[in-house]
């Protein structure tokens, strides 16, 4: 099948997801759609797969238009997407599951879909247990169900949103050739959405790049991986005039004398970092990221860079006392925290601002005043709030937070909720931590962001950070670690690397 | 603004007219005038003095275990246990009033503190099944609440058995120092409410003003936030049911103690449940909950005279209360109702699936 995409626009707000896209698929080839993070390549997806509508544009399947108005009509139009995680009903037996999407009648007719159902599996050499509970599958056999699923519902075009993350090499080898005989034999048509440059030259026919929302090339693969590399990240901007700085003591800044350029000479030896990883190991059920080693210094800042759900979140929650590490030690300060609770790091100095601001930082309905109140470290048993409406005047100024102290957190906007969870850290910090910190905010905020978090590390804050915003980590960074599929790179000084090694890093070359 | 301000403060009456629209409805399907209805309804709790305290009579216990379901439910808690926390209440008001004889005001204090620690360990039990074993308090409270009742049954037919020998009506009556002071020959005891008063200003304090309410308030609407803010959830969900259940237990040692004059077999009759109502009703909204108190309690007591009047069973006030509950589910909570399809943008979405 043939599927035209032509001037698809999407946009969320002021962030224009998907500017005018125009692609074409073609059927019996394996497409691969690449792009960093934001660019736009999820969005287009959902908007092929029926899951959101387009803001402007138009789908053309074998040059007819057609118009999805849920993901079940863009199956039955024979286009079918596999998520990331997948769309199944844990609590189900493997064959229910099966069922549930396919028959319709008042009393199932299980024996066919045994039958139908094992015949799929047998035809792509998939191997699962029809009578398991859905839940007691890996993610990678849950993967494989969808998959029959969709083909048994008809499609002709399927979409793998970032596949092989989080399923094993034998699994994922036996995915790419399931993938093979569907195009090239049956000529279905593939869409693989992937950040992985060895996997999209390893598997695809061709590879769109998508940047900023907009195409920004096309070519036909293998090819060599620089230009996949250019195109996905485009070239480096000149690096801004961060401050240089390096953390001394108060007592050494006399005998050392003037500060340093950084890189030309290591801290202090005598300078015990905020926290260091010793060989630890941290695992989810998706994800599991070994032998993490890792010494942050008082005032430097840590970029994390990778793409999302590459192991980076793990570590920062780690950090945050949030995820225990399995094995291996976390120090702080010089002290064993491997078990340490999160409110026993928060009260040693560690604060942690998570990417969802009103699920996982602000409570809606809560007014300023009363955030301000609970991040107070000091508390009486009556709350006075005279003065707590005096604090929060206070940091709303020194924050510029477009709000009054008495109005509740939901009403403000994206970047002011951002900056007053920034306004609710407290001083002294051993340690900041942050998810996107910068995230859906304008350059000016930003920046404000940054210079007020610079100001930090000359009380000797560190600073852990991880960026979707390639040019953000760089830019921001004393030194970089890249996350990759559950892998850490090692460390790279932030003033000697390039976007292009990165992006290597990123795409898992090491 | 304004108005929108008002029809947010009075949107809790709006159940009730609808719920007394469906009733009288009802009412003339029984071939009964509602204005007929009405009147001896008003007549039963307003007529003379009597009728009036025994009106109050039955709200202190109310109020009380409304006020600790406020607690409760601003931590974000369903307290179904409430009810059990009660008869728990009871239970240990009795024990004391039967063991111990001491002059009436410190017999009667010990009553009332053994009432609340008893409630509060009872409250406390579900709070660790919640935060240890991660059973929900509602699950546990209901069974709790059973098991108190399995409890007193066995209390009053066993070892606290009268000694004419046992029935399943209760204990003996309690001696005379044990019993709240009422007033005149009505079930009504002035400390009582006075001490319900106080606990409902207390809990409104306790709400507003203190660090604890606000960390409370915080859990309520979203523990994860709380958590990350530095709040431990396990401490304040554990404080703030064993509030709850000394407040109820309070209640509990008040309906022994004055309603009645011993331990009977249903010692509390559901006013645990009808607290949690009351407190829904106020859409959790303070201030509501002693009129919405008083007015189950006028209900309640005035389709006793109705029953009397005009034939019908004096089940029409928990007809007319649980019709309400119903308007009050569907109406839902008036912010709720008018700020969902109010959308918090939220700047960059595309990549929620990842991660």
């Amino acid at each position: 099948m043939r599927i035209e995409l032509k001037e698809i626009r999407k946009y969320f707000g002021a962030v224009k997801a998907n500017d005018g896209i125009n692609l074409v698929f073609e059927g019996g080839k394996i497409y691969g759609l690449l792009g960093e993070n934001g660019a736009g390549k999820s969005t287009l997806m959902k908007i092929l797969s029926g899951y959101q509508p387009p803001d402007g544009g138009q789908i053309y399947l074998d040059d007819q238009p057609v118009r999805f108005k849920s993901p079940s009509q863009a199956l039955r139009h024979g286009v079918g997407m596999l998520y990331q995680d997948p769309l199944d009903f844990p609590p189900l037996r493997v064959l229910e599951n099966y069922l549930l999407g396919r028959d319709a009648r008042l009393v199932p007719n299980v024996g066919k879909a045994r039958k139908e159902l094992q015949e799929l599996m047998d035809r792509y050499g998939f191997t699962v247990d029809l009578n398991a509970n859905i839940d007691s599958l890996s993610l990678g056999e849950r993967q494989q169900l969808e998959l029959i699923r969709l083909l048994a519902g008809g499609a002709q075009v399927l979409i793998l949103d970032e596949p092989t993350t989080g399923i094993s090499a034998e699994q994922k080898d036996l995915l790419f050739g399931s993938i093979r005989r569907l195009t090239h034999d049956e000529g279905k048509t593939l869409i693989l959405v992937s950040h992985k440059l060895d996997e999209v030259q390893e598997l695809c026919d061709h590879a769109y790049v998508l940047r900023r929302g907009k195409l920004v090339g096309e070519t036909c693969v293998p090819c060599p991986t620089e230009n996949l590399v250019e195109m996905m990240f485009g070239q480096l901007l000149p690096r801004s005039s961060r401050p240089e700085f390096v953390y001394r003591p108060p007592e050494t800044v006399d005998l050392v004398g003037a500060k340093l350029p950084l890189g030309d000479q290591a801290p202090p030896a005598a300078l015990k970092p905020v926290v260091e990883l010793q060989h630890v190991t941290l695992a989810t059920y998706h994800l599991t990221v070994s032998d993490i080693n890792l010494a942050v210094q008082p005032g430097e800042v840590y970029g994390l860079a990778g793409l999302e759900g590459s192991g980076q979140r793990l570590l920062v929650q780690a950090c945050a006392g949030l995820l225990h590490p399995e094995q291996g030690k976390l120090l702080l300060a010089g002290q064993d925290a491997s078990r340490w609770s999160y409110h026993k790091m928060q009260a040693a100095g560690v604060s942690y601002l998570a990417a969802g601001r009103l699920e996982e930082g602000l409570v809606a309905g809560l007014s300023l005043k009363e955030h301000v109140v609970l991040s107070l470290p000091r508390h009486d048993f009556m709350v006075d709030w005279k003065s707590a409406e005096k604090i929060t005047a206070q940091r709303i100024e020194t924050y510029q937070i477009v709000g009054r102290p008495e109005l509740t957190v939901e009403s403000l906007s994206g970047g002011n909720q951002q900056r007053l969870l920034f306004g609710l850290l407290n001083a002294p910090l051993k340690l900041v931590l942050l998810e996107h910190p910068t995230r859906g905010l304008d350059v000016r905020s930003a920046e404000y962001i940054w210079q007020l978090l610079y100001k930090r590390r000359e009380a000797g804050t560190a600073i852990l950070f991880m960026s979707a915003d390639l040019d953000e980590i760089v830019e921001r960074s004393d030194r970089i670690v890249v996350f990759s599929g559950g892998k850490m790179s090692r460390v790279v000084e932030a003033n000697k690397t390039s976007v292009d090694e990165l992006g290597h890093l990123i795409g898992g070359q090491v | 603004m304004k108005l929108r301000k008002w029809i947010q403060v009075t949107w809790p009456l709006a159940p009730i007219v609808a719920a007394l629209l469906v009733t009288s409805l009802i009412l003339i399907l029984f071939q009964t005038s509602p204005k007929d209805a009405l009147a001896a309804m008003i007549e039963g709790s307003f007529k003379d003095t009597a009728k009036v305290l025994q009106v109050l009579a039955f709200l202190v216990p109310l109020l009380l275990a409304a006020s600790g379901l406020l607690v409760t439910f601003t931590a974000g808690l369903w307290n179904i246990g409430v009810e059990g926390q009660i008869i728990i209440g009871a239970i240990m008001a009795s024990w004391v009033a039967l063991k111990i004889d001491l002059p009436a005001p410190l017999q009667i204090t010990l009553e009332i503190l053994a009432a609340m620690a008893g409630g509060a360990l009872w409250a406390a039990l579900v709070a660790v099944l919640k935060t240890r074993g991660g059973v929900n308090e509602i699950f546990s409270g209901l069974a709790l609440n059973n098991l108190a009742i399995i409890l007193t049954n066995y209390l009053i037919s066993g070892p606290w058995q009268p000694p004419e020998g046992g029935t399943f009506r209760g204990t003996q009556p309690f001696a005379e120092n044990a019993l709240l002071p009422l007033l005149g020959e009505s079930r009504f005891s002035p400390l009582s409410l006075g001490i319900a008063l106080l606990a409902f200003a207390l809990v409104v304090v306790a709400l507003r003003g203190t660090f604890w309410g606000l960390k409370l308030k915080a859990l309520g609407k979203n523990p994860r936030s709380a958590f990350l803010l530095g709040v431990s959830s396990e401490r304040e969900v554990i404080f703030a049911l064993m509030f709850c259940g000394a407040l109820a237990g309070l209640g509990g040692a008040v309906r022994v103690l004055s309603w009645f004059d011993s331990l009977r077999q249903s010692i509390s009759g559901g006013i645990g449940f009808l607290a949690l109502l009351v407190v829904m009703l106020a859409s959790f909204q303070v201030y509501w909950v002693p009129p919405i108190a008083a007015f189950f309690s006028i209900v309640l007591m005035g389709s006793t005279t109705l029953h009397i009047r005009t034939g019908l069973h004096p089940s029409l006030g928990g007809i007319l209360t649980g019709v309400m509950v119903l308007f009050v589910l569907l109406f839902g909570d008036y912010g709720k109702l008018f700020t969902r399809r109010k959308k918090i943008p939220s700047p960059v979405k595309e990549d929620d699936a990842h991660g």
